[in-house]
């Protein structure tokens, strides 16, 4: 008798453990494994002027919100306005030719894959003021 | 069994010995109002948010995409369910969209778009769909809530002020630009603009503008 209620409490307690443990999934990271994004702070996109260029490589500003365009693998609503010759009718600036050459040189007639997220580079004009102290000034000047 | 269609025609068309015409008036009367209310009762359950997220297909691949969008939430809390946008409001449209919705059930039952493959497989197609109805209504769905004549384009931002003066003059509708605004949209769907327009000026002629002097 008093083996078989140690086996059921033995049990008991095993089953627990591993409910207990199947709460708490370990990752070779620790854990939580997969933590959720929190999503960026609303950022004041200054729209119309156009920011100029510090220096002759800079990606230009974005003078408009862009958060309702959807840039994923299926579609790029970027190029719905700025791809040659929609920009013609939109009367928008046009992507540079450099955006239709891919790694090994070949001219493509489609924006080159390693270009295809825009905001990669291109980001919205906002009045960011700098984060810390520094010397930075303009290439043109 | 023409002899009994035939009696039964004559029972319909032959007028009533038993009952008055008061009686008979009422119960017509009565019965009008209850299978009107019972029908329109009906409708409105099928026309509303809970029932379209009802399947799989609308509540795993639609739906989480129009979440957070500004018709799903916004600064004032006003919301555009998918009744609103993709169900005509008028009572005929309305009757003839939620007859076509058959087709729908069908396909439900098919298992046509029961995958999220399946539905990346279709959405260009659903979405064209979509586009000819706007075209077709002049966004109607839309334009129930926004009245163009209503809108105050001073008080919109300088691109959407401009686009919109040359959407009024160019006699645009909202679809014409606005594709995509609460959904993903499907792979190709750039070049599958660009083909729609083209069609659509053929088979839609716009009548030639008369020049001023």
């Amino acid at each position: 008798m008093k083996t078989k209620i140690l086996a059921f409490l033995m049990a008991a307690v095993l089953g627990f453990g591993t409910v207990a443990a199947a709460d708490e999934v370990q990752s070779l990271r620790g854990k939580p494994a997969v933590e959720a994004d929190t999503p960026p702070p609303v950022s004041n996109t200054v729209e119309g002027p156009r920011y100029a260029r510090n220096y002759r490589q800079q990606p230009p500003l974005i003078p408009h919100r862009i958060e309702k365009y959807e840039i994923d693998l299926k579609v790029n609503m970027c190029l719905r306005c700025h791809d040659w010759p929609n920009n013609v009718q939109e009367n928008a600036p046009m992507v540079s030719v450099s955006h239709f050459i891919d790694r090994e040189g070949h001219k493509l007639d489609k924006v080159s894959s390693q270009r295809w997220f825009c905001v990669q580079c291109h980001v919205p004009q906002a009045d960011a003021k700098p984060l810390v102290d520094n010397s930075f000034t303009p290439a043109s000047k | 069994m023409v002899h009994l269609v035939g009696r039964l025609w004559r029972l319909f068309r032959s007028p009533s010995a038993r009952f008055s015409l008061g009686l008979l008036l009422i119960v017509g009367f009565v019965g009008g109002v209850v299978f009107l209310s019972g029908f329109n009762w009906g409708l409105e359950l099928t026309n509303n948010e809970t029932f379209c997220r009802g399947c799989h297909e609308m509540n795993d691949n639609v739906y989480p995409e129009y979440r957070g969008t500004i018709h799903d939430q916004n600064r004032t809390g006003v919301r555009a369910t998918c009744p609103d946008c993709h169900v005509p409001h008028e009572f005929l449209p309305k009757m003839k969209r939620k007859l076509q919705a058959s087709n729908e059930v069908l396909n439900k039952l098919l298992g046509t778009i029961d995958t999220r493959e399946k539905f990346e497989n279709h959405r260009l197609e659903l979405e064209l769909h979509e586009w000819t109805r706007m075209k077709e209504s002049d966004s109607h769905t839309c334009r129930s809530c926004h009245n163009f004549a209503a809108m105050d384009l001073s008080r919109q931002g300088p691109r959407a002020r401009l686009r919109h003066t040359q959407a009024a003059e160019q006699g645009q509708t909202c679809i014409d630009c606005h594709k995509g605004i609460a959904h993903q949209l499907a792979t190709g769907a750039l070049d599958a603009e660009k083909v729609f327009n083209e069609q659509w000026a053929v088979s839609h002629p716009q009548p030639a503008k008369q020049e001023g002097h």
